[in-house]
């Protein structure tokens, strides 16, 4: 490339790097103005400083509740998604029996399917079972819609483990399952963590389940929680603002921490061949 | 130790590749059997099919006498040295040497006396507590050859152990496997690309193709009296020379091939076939004379000529076939004739 | 030869299918069932509000009733039309971040971070902080527009009805072309540099690469891309829900959302179970269309 073309790339990179950052860092910014100036000729640095949005995030509305529920909810899910996406996708990768291709295609099909179409049946079951605004209730579909991803991933993962260390381990005596526990699921720790961080941000941002089977504060999840802030007279943008903050920090400190590591998952788990 | 017999096994890939057609094969309890051939003879498949990591679709194997053709490789109670070295990298070189052992409940005291007894061998005592990836390649191959010894097993399966090693390294570690043998009275099957690496372990050799063996015999015997002209040209480099018998004028069945090694052909002798030196490879002790016969039609002839004498590239020369040192194989079959 | 049983494989078959179980069972009940029992909801009229109606079986009365729905078939061509303008847009974008975070050799982490976080961060707080952006007073968009004389005095995005459909194409915009990125900046490492090296031995600059190499070896990659963003925007809801409730009037009311208020606040559950199946023969026949199409580049892995 000449460094002319060097040059522009370097331009058009600011340019869309910045449009992609600056949308985060005006809620920032917002979420710590106060009220009064919240519309008022926007400038990029907010002087004075108030934390009052903040204040009343926590006191006077309990933000902390749906925080709680959405640390729960997802942490529930992630607990039952990996292992059986981590087995499933042992299965798929090393082992030969039939409809192994049809079950990576149903797979492939279900995170492809609108959220909607399930949500009637599964309102009407969970109310059946009692378990509307309720954890497990949650959970339920959670599993369903992060399991496809979580199986994709690690069975792409556990492709790339070469098969002679579980065939050494066999020929040393172990059966299947023992070779499968001492010598592939010490190894397949990078992929499982993967597998986590992804159907956990996934749970953590789910919205229409999340306002479909909850009916009260006390189980909102951080997501419905913030859109039903949209006042009776006015939307009270200093808050709402501060509470996206709050929604978007753990997903912040994840992206941060384990940025080549979601990057590696995403990629393994949507190239196809 | 165990002897090993396969009768008829055969393997076909549910594709309908097939890897391995109806095998025969004794190997001795002690003896060194290399399996050799080039990439996709089958030579790993049929290692694969003794280790019991593949099934065989005919035929039954039998170690030490016992039928284990339906036996899952844990219960064959045999070693294999893959050609990566297949070195668990999460534990220490200790923990994958007793690894085998752990798993068969060994008793810990016992363990670690055969441990230190094959590290020692090795010379892998002070890299026990290091990872492989820490380990240079010859280490690691070490490791990999401690781990099947430390098992005991009845026999090693050994798959291109040394074909990742530097060549440098490569000569070392022959010499050190041929002592090893020798100490060990192992039954080994040994699987190689390179005929000679072949030629200096094997007590025995087999050459395969195509998921046949061609011929099964001690590796001078293969060298001397290559069963046909497959063999001929894959043992020896550089490979045998292969003519049309009524060239060398040698009394021979119509359409038959002789054949002759370059180290066997003589250069300048009035009485020889008339020949130009083509091109001319200097290797240093001797050097690599490629010849075009002057008789029409004749593929070219190879012969290596010591330095001394070695004729001009251009020039035209006699060449020399010694009758005594012909083989003659079948123009169709390419079987051995004489 | 007689043909043996196979005991190693039967019993790795067995334990296959044992492992397998748990996520199947989960994917089957939690999806298929319903989905099934969606489709079968839909032939009947059942509404919540009025149980002593009963669940009479009413057949293709639901979708005859969606349509004659004016609502349901502006609904219909809201997300068609939707996906079909934002998608290219994302492809677009997404290219020229990919090629951008593929040539960034300094600063790599952050170009990855900057390009994550939209991805990251939930699509409520996206369609939250684009609405502040946009709103009318002194949204940070708005002002600038009404400053430059580009907007009326008064104008507000949201009462009208073609260009509240601005800031949601754009805050979806925002959010998914860094997944675009992602996946295409995959395909681009796949790509092997010397060949471009070669490329340019023969003299070929930097666009004739671009056109020749560059594009052609990652079909595959946008292939992918454009399928997974396509399916996604037909089932455009949290942006639609929370930055515009599907207004003003009706007028950027998704599919899914239509379907939504049908069930949730309507509580019309056959007939919004009728316009949750018609979301789900829309995104079918899509994913048909494109597997028919493309042929085996989707679910390329043999098995």
């Amino acid at each position: 490339m000449t460094s002319i073309g060097a040059r522009t790339a370097i331009i058009a990179g600011v340019v869309l790097l910045s449009a992609l950052v600056f949308p985060l860092y005006w809620m920032i910014a917002a979420s710590v103005t106060p009220e009064s100036r919240l519309f008022e000729s926007p400038s990029l640095l907010p002087r004075p400083l108030s934390f009052e949005h903040y204040r009343a995030l926590f006191a006077e509305r309990d933000f902390l509740i749906p925080v709680r529920n959405s640390l729960v909810v997802a942490s529930m899910t992630t607990v039952v998604t990996v292992p059986i996406a981590a087995l499933c996708a042992y299965a798929v990768a090393r082992l030969r029996f039939r409809g192994r291709g049809v079950l990576l295609a149903l797979m492939l099909a279900v995170s492809m399917f609108p959220q909607i179409s399930i949500v009637p049946p599964l309102y009407l079951m969970l109310r059946e079972l009692n378990l509307l605004d309720t954890f497990p209730g949650l959970v339920l579909p959670y599993v369903t819609f992060s399991a496809p991803l979580a199986v994709w991933l690690l069975t792409a993962f556990f492709r790339q483990l070469s098969p002679e260390l579980e065939e050494a381990a066999m020929l040393d005596g172990a059966s299947r399952v023992r070779a499968l526990w001492d010598v592939v699921l010490p190894l397949a720790a990078p992929g499982v963590a993967t597998a986590a961080i992804l159907t956990f941000l996934y749970c953590w941002n789910e919205f229409l389940f999340a306002l479909s089977f909850t009916l009260g504060p006390d189980r909102y999840t951080v997501p419905v929680a913030v859109t039903l802030f949209r006042g009776r007279y006015q939307v009270p943008w200093g808050q709402v603002l501060a509470a996206t903050v709050v929604a978007t920090v753990p997903v912040a400190l994840l992206v941060l921490t384990c940025q080549r590591r979601i990057i590696a998952g995403l990629t393994a788990g949507a190239s196809k061949g | 130790m165990a002897a090993i017999r396969l009768e008829g096994v055969a393997k076909t890939y549910p594709g309908g590749h097939v890897a391995v057609r109806d095998i025969d094969l004794a190997i001795d309890d002690g003896e060194c059997l290399v399996l050799v051939g080039p990439s996709g003879c089958g030579k790993s498949t049929l290692l694969r099919l003794i280790a019991g990591l593949e099934t065989p679709t005919a035929g039954r194997m039998l170690i030490g006498g016992s039928d284990v053709t339906l036996l899952p490789p844990q219960a064959r109670d045999l070693a294999m040295v893959f050609q990566s070295y297949a070195l668990y990298p999460h534990m220490s070189v200790r923990e994958n040497l007793a690894y085998g052992l752990k798993v068969r409940r060994v008793d810990r005291a016992t363990a670690s006396v055969r441990v230190a007894e094959v590290a020692e061998a090795l010379g892998i005592t002070d890299v026990l507590d290091r990872r492989p990836a820490a380990l240079s390649g010859g280490q690691r191959q070490r490791v990999a050859l401690g781990r099947a010894m430390v098992r005991q097993p009845r026999a090693f399966l050994l798959d291109e152990p040394l074909s990742n090693l530097d060549p440098a390294l490569r000569a070392q570690a022959r010499a050190e496997l041929r002592r090893l043998h020798g100490r060990l009275a192992a039954t080994i099957v040994y699987v190689t690309h390179d005929q000679e690496e072949a030629m200096t372990l094997g007590g025995r050799v087999a050459v395969m193709r195509t998921g046949a063996i061609e011929q099964v015999a001690p590796p001078l015997e293969v060298y001397t009296t290559p069963a046909n002209t497959f063999v001929a040209r894959f043992i020896g480099a550089p490979p045998m020379n292969l003519l049309p018998a009524a060239l060398v004028g040698v009394g021979a069945p119509p359409g038959a091939v002789a054949g002759i090694r370059p180290q066997d052909v003589a250069l300048g002798a009035a009485d020889g076939l008339r020949a130009t030196v083509e091109l001319v490879e200097p290797r240093g002790h001797d050097h690599l004379v490629h010849l075009r016969l002057d008789a029409v039609g004749a593929p070219p002839v190879l012969a290596t000529i010591a330095a001394a004498a070695v004729p001009l590239v251009g020039a035209g020369t006699f060449v020399t076939i010694p009758h005594a040192r012909l083989h003659v194989f079948d123009g169709a079959t390419g079987f051995r004739l004489a | 030869m007689s043909r043996l049983p196979v005991t190693v494989a039967i019993a790795d078959a067995r334990l296959g299918r044992w492992l397998v179980a748990p996520a199947l069972v989960f994917v089957l009940l939690g999806s298929l069932v319903p989905v099934a029992a969606t489709a079968w909801e839909a032939l009947h009229g059942h509404d919540l509000r009025l149980p002593w109606l009963g669940r009479p079986f009413v057949g293709l009365g639901n979708f005859v009733e969606a349509a004659q729905d004016a609502r349901f078939t502006s609904a219909l061509v809201h997300t068609i039309t939707f996906a079909v303008v934002t998608v290219p847009v994302e492809l677009a974008l997404g290219l020229a971040l990919a090629l951008i975070m593929h040539a960034a050799v300094r600063g790599r982490a952050l170009v990855r971070l900057a390009a994550l976080l939209p991805w990251a961060v939930p699509t409520v707080v996206a369609a939250l902080v684009w609405r502040f952006m946009f709103e009318a007073q002194a949204g940070v968009i708005t002002a600038p527009l009404r400053a430059l004389g580009v907007v009326g005095e008064s104008f507000d995005w949201f009462v009208r009805p073609l260009a509240a459909w601005v800031p949601i194409g754009i805050a979806d915009i925002w959010k998914t072309t860094p997944f675009v990125a992602i996946l295409l900046l995959a395909g681009l490492q796949g790509i092997d540099p010397t060949l471009h090296e070669a490329a340019r031995m023969d003299g070929a600059r930097t666009w004739r690469r671009f056109t020749t190499i560059t594009l052609p070896l990652l079909r595959p990659a946008i292939v992918v891309a454009a399928a997974f963003r396509m399916l996604d925007a037909l089932r455009l809801f949290d942006l639609a829900y929370v930055m515009t409730g599907g207004g003003p009037g009706t007028a950027t009311e998704s599919l899914s959302l239509y379907a939504f208020i049908a069930l949730m606040q309507r509580l019309r559950f056959g007939y919004g179970s009728a316009l949750s199946v018609t979301v789900f023969l829309l995104t079918f026949a899509f994913a048909l269309i494109w597997v028919r199409a493309l042929g085996r580049s989707l679910i390329g892995e043999r098995t």
